[in-house]
């Protein structure tokens, strides 16, 4: 038990983190591409996530709650050394969280302003969290070219959830809102391309360990699934957004699913890349883990309730499933 | 400038806290309110108990963003501000934090879009049953979050190792010594701020004539369900507080300003407690009354705070302690005046809707002192007796923590700004727009609104 616990709770910190970057990904995307829409189009574009936005903020709350509960080590090293980018997404979340409401319930002459916080609070909490992830692949380093690295992955990550949010948009509206949606996704598709390139390529030079582990004998071949999906992945998207007859034929989630290969593949390369490490190069998850006695009472809390709790957000999302249209409280 | 980074991470960490607490307090007393009007309206088909609901139930969802942001924030803060803190007692605070998410996070958020915007998706039973979720979600969270607060206040079921905190009994832990008082003081509390919510902007609605078809129904809920907590409240307060004389004696001692032990203490209505003298000031007391309170014996012996090694400071807890009682004493009188008013059969009378709009908020005042005297009354330690504040802050530069600082306080003045702005404008037109109900529906995307 001792040595399976920790790597069962990191396994639930990385689930908890990647549903995060999936579900709330699209929530700021669609906030990243509020402003290029119409004011029918934006309700609309609020009306396809209102519903689910709250449930999609709390994977985030779970995954650093996993940090916090079953790695009480890490968790102060990381957040002490993350606290400004921390303290940036935590304005941005707080922004965009609030404007949801405020943009419809503080009266008509304040509706520009909280739509102007809607699509900054988006921006900047995507930021930021590409710098907190940027910060965390380098071991938490203060070095100029860790800073560089943290930028690429700060621009990056914000082109993946503009796609994401892109993609949730040609699943859940149609007609003119839908061609902008494949017109947007397709402007972001080569930034984020270049984006993840450059972040696999620059993840290798910045960390000897990493670099260690992909480029040797018979890693590299076993490893070789991860590149091929996400390069696929990649092509896939790129050919179904210039065939918008195929995606309006009912292949538009395909795109989705793209995306979340590519996320997954992401993740898979650097939970092998940190693996068995929780601070990268200072501390292992093992000498990170809570005592025993504490993990085991939170094990079956977790383990019971964590598919319940997949379970019902499934049915959520089957309730409001189909177009979008408008939201109300009747 | 220079400030000890401790004292900033305190200001810090007690301006999210503060901020954070006015929301949850809010709803999870209205998601109970909201509950019992959906289930009033499901047994009577009177129309009156949808309307309150249609109209509270977007009060409702603005006061939840606003309480889940500024949660998250705290949920961060625990590593960024205290990061010691999850080094030494993890092992007891992690799980707690843990289940709260897992059970009662999660529930809430899920089922509030349903609650919110499902109605017509669903069936009413199963919109009923989202409403009881959200609610059940709400008061579940409190149970987790004001365990690990009672646990740091009364610490119970665990073993020191080396200044490592290890669980030993986690029902000892859960239900440690203040736990039951605190979670029913702060449950109480919850319902009475949403009480007063709901009767005073009803009120206020009276008085401008923009009210809707259910505002007078509202207000008589409000009004009563206040007459009948606030004397509950008053009883669970007053064994809360023996509860902490026998765990927490600094605490009591340093609310009643009591400098030195004695026989007959006498109770100090108002004054100003000066530390450096240890005296208090311009002293309005009643002889033997300190005594009569704490001890139920007039000459029964009191500990004074010359008999403990450290005590918290004196000044905040006394006058926040005597600002609860205040607001107390004031809900107490509005709502039975309110609730004899209906009791004779009359509506209430323009002097009683001045006193409740005036009371829309205290709530929001007596749960902020409350929680002040008992927080505060903790210093300086973060796990009473064990674990000093000062030993887990985290060491960042004061300017770091001072620049963070004004960042947060200009945006909860902003936005506790713009959420009073909307409870106002929301109050004057919905009044108008419900009446609009159905031709809206036919109108094109509208939004949330």
């Amino acid at each position: 038990m001792a040595d399976f616990l920790p790597v069962f709770f990191v396994f639930a910190m990385g689930l908890s983190l990647l549903v995060y970057v999936v579900l709330d990904g699209f929530d700021l995307g669609i906030g990243m591409l509020l402003p290029l829409a119409d004011e029918g189009d934006k309700n609309v574009m609020i009306a396809s996530i209102g519903p689910f936005w709250d449930a999609n903020e709390t994977w985030i709350v779970m995954g650093v709650g996993v940090l916090l509960i079953a790695f009480p080590h890490a968790h102060g090293i990381v957040m002490t050394a993350l606290y400004i980018p921390v303290t940036v997404m935590l304005f941005g979340l707080t922004l965009r969280g609030v404007a949801f409401d405020f943009r419809v319930k503080a009266g008509d002459d304040r509706r520009r302003l909280w739509n102007n916080a809607f699509f900054g609070g988006s921006l900047v909490a995507s930021m930021a969290q590409g710098w907190m992830l940027g910060a965390y692949i380098t071991g938490l380093d203060r070095s100029p070219t860790s800073y560089a690295f943290a930028v690429l992955i700060a621009v990056t990550l914000p082109a993946l959830y503009v796609m994401l949010g892109g993609a949730w948009l040609m699943i859940k509206t149609e007609g003119e809102l839908f061609e902008r949606a494949v017109r947007w996704t397709r402007n972001a598709l080569l930034p984020m391309g270049v984006g993840l390139l450059l972040v696999s390529i620059a993840t290798p030079l910045v960390s000897e360990r990493i670099a260690e582990r992909w480029f040797t004998l018979p890693n590299a071949i076993g490893l070789m699934p991860i590149p091929v999906a996400c390069a696929a992945a990649y092509l896939v998207i790129a050919w179904l957004l210039r065939r918008p007859d195929v995606l309006r034929g009912g292949y538009g989630h395909f795109v989705f699913y793209a995306l979340v290969l590519i996320c997954l593949m992401a993740a898979l390369g650097l939970a092998y890349s940190i693996f068995p490490d929780i601070v990268l190069g200072r501390m292992t998850l093992f000498e990170a883990a809570a005592a025993t006695s504490s993990l085991e009472f939170i094990f079956w809390g977790v383990a019971i309730i964590l598919p319940l709790i997949g379970f019902y957000s499934a049915y959520v999302y089957r309730v409001f499933s189909g177009k979008a249209t408008e939201l109300s409280y009747d | 400038m220079d400030f000890d980074p401790v004292v900033l991470a305190r200001i810090q960490f007690a301006a999210n806290i503060s901020f954070h607490i006015l929301f949850p307090t809010i709803t999870i007393g209205l998601a109970w309110i909201l509950f019992f009007f959906r289930l009033r309206y499901t047994r009577t088909a009177d129309e009156a108990w949808e309307y309150a609901y249609n109209f509270w139930v977007k009060i409702f969802a603005l006061t939840f963003a606003l309480g889940v942001v500024s949660g998250i924030t705290m949920s961060f803060q625990f590593g960024t501000n205290w990061p010691g803190f999850m080094e030494r007692v993890g092992n007891i605070a992690g799980p707690l934090l843990g289940y709260e998410v897992l059970t009662a996070f999660f529930l809430e958020a899920s089922f509030l879009g349903i609650m919110l915007f499902g109605k017509q998706r669903v069936s009413n039973r199963v919109h009923l049953l989202a409403s009881f979720l959200v609610a059940f979600g709400t008061s579940l969270s409190a149970f987790w979050i004001l365990a690990l607060n009672s646990w740091m206040q009364t610490p119970a079921g665990f073993v020191l190792e080396d200044g490592q905190f290890f669980a030993q009994s986690w029902s000892q832990i859960i239900f440690n010594p203040s736990f039951p008082y605190r979670l029913l003081h702060m449950l109480l509390a919850s319902v009475l701020t949403s009480a007063f919510l709901i009767a005073g902007v009803s009120a206020w609605r009276t008085r401008r004539g923009v009210d809707g078809p259910a505002t007078a129904k509202v207000m008589r809920v409000g009004v009563i369900l206040a007459a009948v907590c606030i004397p509950l409240q008053v009883l669970v307060g007053d064994l809360h507080g023996l509860n902490t004389l026998e765990h927490q004696p600094q605490k009591i001692a340093a609310m009643e300003a009591i400098w030195e032990t004695g026989e007959g203490a006498p109770f100090t209505i108002i004054g100003l407690p000066d530390e450096e003298t240890r005296t208090t000031r311009l002293a309005l007391e009643v002889p033997y009354a300190a005594s009569l309170i704490l001890t139920h014996e007039l000459r029964g012996e009191v500990r004074g705070l010359d008999s403990f090694e450290t005590h918290p400071p004196v000044l905040p807890l006394f006058l926040f302690f005597r600002v609860m009682l205040v607001t107390a004493g004031l809900m107490l009188l509005v709502s039975w005046c309110g609730a004899f008013n209906y009791w004779r059969g009359r509506e209430p009378g323009p002097r009683l809707l001045a006193a409740l709009s005036f009371m829309t908020f205290s709530g929001w005042v007596a749960t902020l002192s409350g929680w002040y005297v008992t927080e505060i009354g903790r210093q300086p330690w973060i796990v009473q007796g064990l674990v000093g504040t000062a030993e887990v802050a985290a060491d960042h530069p004061s300017a770091t923590i001072a620049g963070t600082l004004f960042g947060y306080i200009g945006l909860y003045i902003f936005l506790l700004y713009s959420y009073v702005h909307a409870l106002r404008y929301l109050s004057t037109k919905p009044a108008r727009s419900l009446a609009m109900l159905p031709q809206r529906r036919s109108r094109d995307a509208q939004g949330l609104s």
